[in-house]
């Protein structure tokens, strides 16, 4: 009898001991789950994107007759209004000139961007001299002809879909370019140059870029102060009473609120009611403002309320009031985490997207924007858009660009650590 | 100008400050530097206030004057063609070509712009330095040695700051006012009733009377079931993994091991959600459906499970940071107490450290749900646009976010329902998400007051 307890002691030891592995099983592997999705969609982004870094080019010999350009090669509004895209087109028809037919033709012309003649124009309208004479020159290759370059196809099927855009004879054509060294990949410039375009080859994200980056100034230069002198009111000067829970809470609130809600205040306060105009950085930095503000003023009440009692007595102690001593004692310690907030803050307004698209910041805008009120786009909203356009090409620079935004969210994210380290003090 | 004048009025009120001391500092009532401030802020804050009012007035006043003397013929205009006509004088001045039907009209007005815009300007430059200057006369008159500056000006601090927060609470009746405004307008188009127990969806008004279907319709039960699909399913995913990453990480992982692991967890939330649908649409979409295809399964394109499971992946560093939070919270005597009775560990964590932490755990649960019911972006870029009202998984459906967005996206008329319904959607997503996020917070801080 006795022995059979011992047995089932042991039995049921055995099983509750492998419930306990189980059980921590369980945990790694859902840590385990988590970090692989991470992982896997940063394989999959970098290994999609970084191609867009590259370009392909194909080198030409331009035969620049002095008879294709105005007399007078000094003015430079006369050899803007030169046909380069024809230029082009004749050293395409020289360099083969089996193409006669006119469907031949349509398709050799295919091959090269057609934004390579304003690459042209500016280069000779920069260096005159060249024109008489014959120069190599390196032209953007059309996208169709850029994903052929860089994946080709395996095989005789043809390989994927996006390269059967080319047919049989501009694939010899390319063949042959590339067996006289006249197809090369350069470093793409264009990509952090350019604004938006509909050729996936022509479009950059520097439009893009620079309508985030007047956005974040709009929200930086009011979230902060903004957000800050709120929590100070706050934690400092706040009387506790019905009002001051009110606002608490609402803060509380405000920082669940989903992001499109902001978006829809924007549209119908900001735009329709006082007539800040549609697509500006100004009106995207208010309404990413209003959804930053919870954020600051959270994490900065966290930092005040860090700030030990004995320094705010110490300042009392020898006369100081309570502005005083809020403001030369308590912020400054404190603003140091205060800032940490910010970045954080705003390294989620970077990345926002569903608040913007309501007030209007995805339309097409070529122009790189020059001020807070011209429209624009930023840099989440252009990777919305590429994502939904269905040319190959926009493939890799969607993942580009989400490689450019993760990059900039990972230095400001490094910053706000590094100032924590920096200046973090243990009371 | 501001700046240089108010940078003048601040020595300037030292200046006095010092004049009317006597020979001795010590008999000022607050320190040289709040005369100076005293002194500023009386010369700028008025005039800065002014200039912001005026520059927001100003541009309507402008046209309310230019069109109170149209010509005879077009006073009966609607308020549209007005405006039309309004934006046609502002190109034409800025130096675009205008298309109109009567270019005279458009440079008369043109130039009575220019004319009023001028007179504003200047109307506007004189009362802002007369403003500025009796600033200065009137801290002239003020500062004296037992003037008590500094109360003066940390009045207009704390001021200032209360401006601050209420800001906050701005936000808050700025976003119910104008969601409730247009929610109203809408209402007015299509009964309260239909719009939440309608079960069709077909916002498609037509251009012309006559169409088929020209009505649409507004029955938003599709998208609510949709949504409740999506984020099931991402709760599904969430919450077994948010739930035992942290309690792997809170209760067996080594210090060392939770350094490390913790902010790569975290980084799952830092990612732009613009960045998880991209990886939805394009990558775990086409997986699930070509996994579906091979179990024999027809599986949408844009099937609610792709974007549930990302949405999923997302939320888990909500569910777990928080249940992490709670579970650290929960007293070590209960743990020793359980130990001691010969518990294991992960009996001790099921029969005693979850049923304590269980209330903020919901509460973190509560406050995922709400996220990943107002998410937009994976939505938008990996769910369909069809209203389907079915729980299957594998089907596509449609969000109340994804048709807010489709809804506003382009051409907006405020007038007809379909741009309306979008802020009845709005207006919707904003209660229960409210709603959910109060009873999660009062759940949390009443889950802390219980071990504090």
């Amino acid at each position: 009898m006795e022995q059979r307890t011992v047995d089932l002691m042991q039995k049921r030891l055995k099983r509750r001991y492998a419930a306990e592995r189980r059980f921590k099983w369980y945990g790694r592997i859902s840590i385990l789950i988590a970090l692989a999705f991470l992982l896997l969609m940063f394989i999959n982004i970098v290994g999609k994107g970084y191609s867009a870094f590259q370009q392909t080019h194909i080198r030409l010999a331009m035969t620049l007759d002095a008879e294709d350009f105005p007399s007078d090669i000094s003015d430079a509004e006369a050899l803007f209004a030169a046909d380069y895209s024809g230029l082009i087109k004749k050293a395409l028809r020289n360099r083969f000139p089996e193409a006669t037919n006119r469907r031949d033709k349509r398709a050799l012309y295919q091959l090269i961007s057609p934004g390579a003649s304003y690459k042209l124009r500016d280069e000779i309208i920069a260096n005159p001299a060249l024109i008489g004479q014959t120069v190599e020159v390196w032209l953007t290759a059309d996208d169709d002809v850029d994903m052929y370059v860089k994946h080709p196809p395996k095989g005789d099927a043809g390989g994927e879909p996006g390269t059967q855009r080319l047919s049989e004879k501009q694939r010899t054509w390319l063949e042959q370019l590339r067996s006289e060294d006249r197809l090369a990949k350069h470093f793409n410039t264009t990509f952090f140059k350019a604004g938006d375009s509909r050729e996936p080859e022509l479009a950059g994200i520097w439009g893009a870029l620079v309508g985030s980056f007047f956005t974040l100034l709009v929200t930086l230069c009011l979230s902060f102060p903004i957000g800050v002198g709120a929590a100070i009111y706050l934690e400092e000067f706040a009387p506790k009473n019905k009002w001051t829970d009110l606002i608490e809470v609402n803060v509380n609130n405000l920082a669940a609120v989903p992001s499109i809600v902001f978006g829809l205040l924007g549209l119908a306060v900001f735009i329709n009611f006082f007539g800040v105009p549609r697509s500006a950085p100004i009106a995207g930095g208010f309404v990413l403002t209003l959804m930053t503000l919870p954020v600051i003023i959270i994490s900065s009440r966290a930092v005040l309320k860090a700030v030990p009692p004995s320094i705010r007595e110490a300042a009392l102690g020898v006369g100081a009031s309570k502005v005083q001593m809020v403001f030369s004692h308590v912020v400054p310690l404190a603003l140091p985490g205060m800032l940490t907030g910010t970045i954080i803050g705003m390294g989620r307004a970077l990345g926002e997207t569903a608040p913007l698209l309501m007030i209007g910041m995805m339309a097409f805008v070529v122009d790189i924007p020059g001020s807070l009120f011209d429209s624009s786009t930023a840099l989440p909203v252009q990777i919305y858009l590429w994502a939904d356009s269905p040319e190959r090409g926009f493939e890799e620079r969607t993942s580009a660009a989400i490689m450019v935004l993760l990059a900039f969210l990972v230095v400001m994210n490094a910053a706000a650590v590094y100032l924590r380290k920096r200046f973090e003090r243990k009371w | 100008m501001i700046c240089l004048l108010a940078g003048a009025a601040f020595v300037f009120g030292r200046h006095r400050a010092y004049a009317t001391s006597g020979k001795s500092i010590s008999t000022l009532h607050s320190l040289p530097g709040h005369y100076g401030l005293y002194a500023l802020i009386l010369t700028t804050l008025p005039a800065v206030a002014l200039l912001m009012f005026w520059s927001m007035l100003a541009p309507r006043v402008i046209e309310v004057l230019l069109l109170a003397d149209l010509p005879a013929a077009m006073q009966g205009w609607s308020q549209e063609q007005l405006g039309l006509l309004l934006n046609d004088v502002r190109n034409s001045l800025k130096g675009y070509s205008v298309a109109s039907d009567n270019p005279e009209l458009i440079t008369q007005f043109g130039e009575r712009y220019q004319d009023m815009e001028q007179a504003s300007n200047w109307l506007l430059w004189i009362t802002v330095l007369s403003l500025c200057a009796g600033g200065l006369a009137w801290a002239w008159y003020k500062i004296r040695a037992d003037h008590p500056a500094r109360h003066r000006v940390e009045a207009v601090a704390v001021t200032g700051l209360i401006a601050c927060s209420l800001i906050a609470l701005l936000t808050t009746i700025g976003i119910v006012l104008s969601v409730l405004f247009e929610s109203l307008r809408f209402f007015q188009h299509v009964p309260v009733t239909e719009f939440l127990f309608g079960l069709d969806w077909s916002p498609q008004t037509a251009i012309r009377e006559d169409q088929v279907g020209s009505s649409g319709a507004f029955g938003a039960v599709p998208l609510f079931a949709g949504t409740l699909l999506i984020s099931a399913i991402a709760m599904l995913v969430a919450v077994p993994v948010g739930l035992m990453s942290s309690i792997y990480l809170a209760e067996y992982a080594s210090q060392r091991i939770r350094t490390i692991l913790k902010p790569l967890l975290e980084i799952l939330a830092g990612i732009p959600t613009v960045v998880y649908g991209f990886f939805a649409a394009l990558t775990v979409a086409p997986l699930v459906r070509d996994a579906g295809n091979w179990l024999g399964l027809e599986v949408a394109s844009e099937s609610a499970l792709a974007a549930g499971l990302v949405m999923g992946i997302m939320i888990i560093p909500f569910v777990s940071s928080i249940s992490d939070d709670v579970i650290s919270a929960v007293p070590r005597a209960m743990r020793e107490g359980s130990y001691g009775l010969g518990a294991t560990q992960s009996e001790t964590i099921r029969r005693v450290i979850i049923p304590a932490a269980l209330p903020g755990i919901v509460g973190g649960i509560l406050l995922a749900v709400s996220r990943a019911i107002g998410e937009t972006m994976i939505v938008v870029m990996a769910a369909g646009l069809a209203a389907n009202l079915t729980a299957n998984p594998l089907e596509a459906v449609t969000t109340v976010t994804v048709q807010i967005v489709t809804l506003l996206v382009g051409d907006q008329e405020f007038d007809s329902p379909k741009t309306l319904a979008a802020f009845a959607l709005g207006l919707t997503l904003f209660i229960v998400t409210l709603i959910l996020n109060i009873i999660a917070l009062q759940i949390v801080r009443r889950y802390r007051e219980q071990y504090d």
